[in-house]
């Protein structure tokens, strides 16, 4: 087979095992769903003071997406990777003629598809639901910007495997890095209540440039334009996770 | 004559000060089974996975189908297949779609319904890997390894942790690798899994080889001493001979002289599993 026929050999499987396992559909699909209708329902009604003001509904809509292209890309892949390292499966998976590439390719494909279905799900929601508008005008942009963060996320996510020594560990260190990032960074507390002081602090990391390029796609009353200042610095950190994941990643187990 | 499948000339492994394998010689030949057999912490793995490719050696030289396996390419991965000592399986695949993932890596696959049918999981093709035993995990683990219709195939501990009739379905399993022409290195700690299996046996003991040969003729077992034991009033007599044809004749003639009946008289001969004790009793304290 060649190299792209393997792949897609590879992503089906890994297609059909993801949607299988109810682990993965709860907290990569369902979790996001839920806290959207939760933030919604709850803080609906009121305005968040950014852009001279918008619905609280529109703030919450690209805010979640944000998590939610995050949560099926880095987290999802620490953690499955995690398990089929500790099972052996990434070991057994090397002593086929598989080249690695594949292997990890069809993971990235995985959660590249699954982050592109919550886009599309999230924008539903917001739309049917609470009448946020999907700027279908910057679809281009929104599309891109999602790529951008797909891909650095996806290699934070390998390259955090390496830091989890047992299946055990993962869900807490995921979540232990992610959780107080998510409300440093505006994602579940608007930006307009979070102190300056904070909001300098998150910008020391990846998910809330990446929020900030995002909502300024997708956003009501945003310039539509890409944000390649937040870009570049989410681009750095997944150039950062892709040289340390080279470094790091182990294909066998590490605990006994 | 053909060349051998895997031959192995001084091979050394060391982890830190710790030597695991020190100094191991040995040659399989193509269609056999071979056992290699050692007690937990022997280096049976560490040799194993040094000839699947995984570990790089300290010492010596390695052949695996005539290349070295440090070096093994996508085409020599081809013509192996691997069964690790632990391995859990996909558990959201079924026993189908799992060899189905595996076929999809090889070019000249096995058709997965044959391979089905081989490891004795014809009506277990749609389950999940989750909804099968240990037993029935393990041998859709071995039909993972053999969907690429590999000539050399490597099975780490394939029973350990078996119930004895998993067990025994896994042996005709592996048994049945045999008549398709499969060549098969076969770790185990079980003596009486290489006498059922094995064409050859080599014991190794604290990474170095401490016999090898046929199951039958393994550790001169014909030359090792005979025990006779009986009971005399309230006393256990056990002698070792390696004459027991005429002490027993001199034993029993003394016996009938005196009138004795002597008690629960036995003649046992040592079996492979009291051949293995003795030469590998020094690492399982």
């Amino acid at each position: 087979m060649s190299g792209l026929a393997l792949f897609v050999h590879q992503f089906r499987y890994d297609q059909k095992a993801f949607w299988r396992n109810p682990a993965s559909v709860f907290f990569t699909v369902m979790f996001p769903v839920i806290l959207l209708l939760i933030f919604a329902t709850v803080f609906g009604g009121q305005t968040v003071d950014v852009r001279g003001g918008i619905k609280t509904t529109a703030y919450y809509v690209p805010a979640i997406i944000t998590l939610a292209v995050i949560s099926a890309t880095m987290q999802s892949l620490a953690m499955s990777l995690v398990i089929a390292r500790e099972d052996g499966r990434l070991k057994r998976g090397r002593g086929t003629p598989m080249p690695a590439w594949v292997f990890i390719a069809g993971r990235i494909g995985n959660s590249a598809v699954v982050a592109l279905l919550m886009l599309a799900l999230m924008a539903a929601i917001g739309r049917l639901l609470y009448g946020v508008a999907i700027p279908w005008e910057h679809l281009p942009e929104i599309v891109v910007t999602l790529l951008i963060g797909t891909a650095a996320f996806c290699c934070l996510g390998i390259a955090l495997t390496a830091a989890i020594p047992s299946q055990d560990a993962a869900a807490p260190i995921v979540n232990a890095l992610l959780l107080p990032l998510y409300f440093l960074s505006g994602v579940f507390i608007p930006d307009d209540q979070l102190p300056s002081g904070v909001i300098h602090f998150a910008d020391l990391f990846p998910i809330r440039h990446f929020f900030e390029a995002f909502f300024d796609v997708y956003a009501p009353g945003s310039s539509g334009g890409l944000q390649w200042d937040n870009l570049a610095v989410v681009a750095l950190w997944g150039v950062a996770g892709l040289l340390l994941a080279i470094r790091f990643f182990r294909w066998t187990p590490r605990g006994g | 004559m053909s060349d051998p499948v895997i031959s192995i000339r001084g091979l050394r492994k060391s982890y830190g000060d710790f030597e695991a394998v020190r100094g191991i010689d040995l040659e399989v030949r193509a269609g056999e089974v071979f056992a290699f057999l050692g007690p937990n912490g022997a280096g049976k793995t560490t040799t194993v996975e040094i000839l699947e490719g995984y570990r790089k050696r300290s010492g010596g030289e390695v052949e695996v189908l005539g290349e070295d396996p440090q070096r093994g390419d996508r085409a020599w991965h081809e013509r192996i297949g691997v069964v690790l000592q632990s391995c859990r399986l996909d558990p959201y695949l079924t026993v189908r779609e799992s060899l189905g993932l595996y076929a999809g890596y090889y070019r000249a696959p096995r058709p997965v319904d044959e391979v089905i049918e081989l490891v004795g999981l014809a009506g277990k093709a749609d389950v999940r890997a989750s909804g099968l035993s240990g037993g029935q995990q393990r041998r859709l683990d071995v039909g993972m390894a053999l969907v690429g219709d590999p000539e050399l195939l490597f099975l780490d501990e394939p029973t350990t942790g078996f119930d004895p009739s998993a067990r025994r379905q896994a042996w005709e399993t592996i048994a049945g690798l045999r008549d398709l022409g499969k060549t098969v290195f076969l770790t185990t700690h079980y003596m009486d899994e290489a006498q059922r299996l094995a064409d050859r046996v080599t014991i190794i003991s604290r990474g170095e080889v401490v016999a090898s040969g046929t199951p039958d003729d393994l550790g001169n077992r014909e030359s090792l001493p005979t025990t006779i034991s009986y009971r005399l009033g309230d006393e256990d007599v056990s002698v070792e001979t390696t004459t027991p044809v005429a002490d027993l004749h001199a034993l029993t003639e003394r016996a009938i002289a005196q009138g004795l009946e002597l008690e629960g008289l036995e003649v046992t001969r040592p079996n492979l599993e009291d051949v293995y004790l003795s030469l590998t009793e020094k690492d399982t304290e």
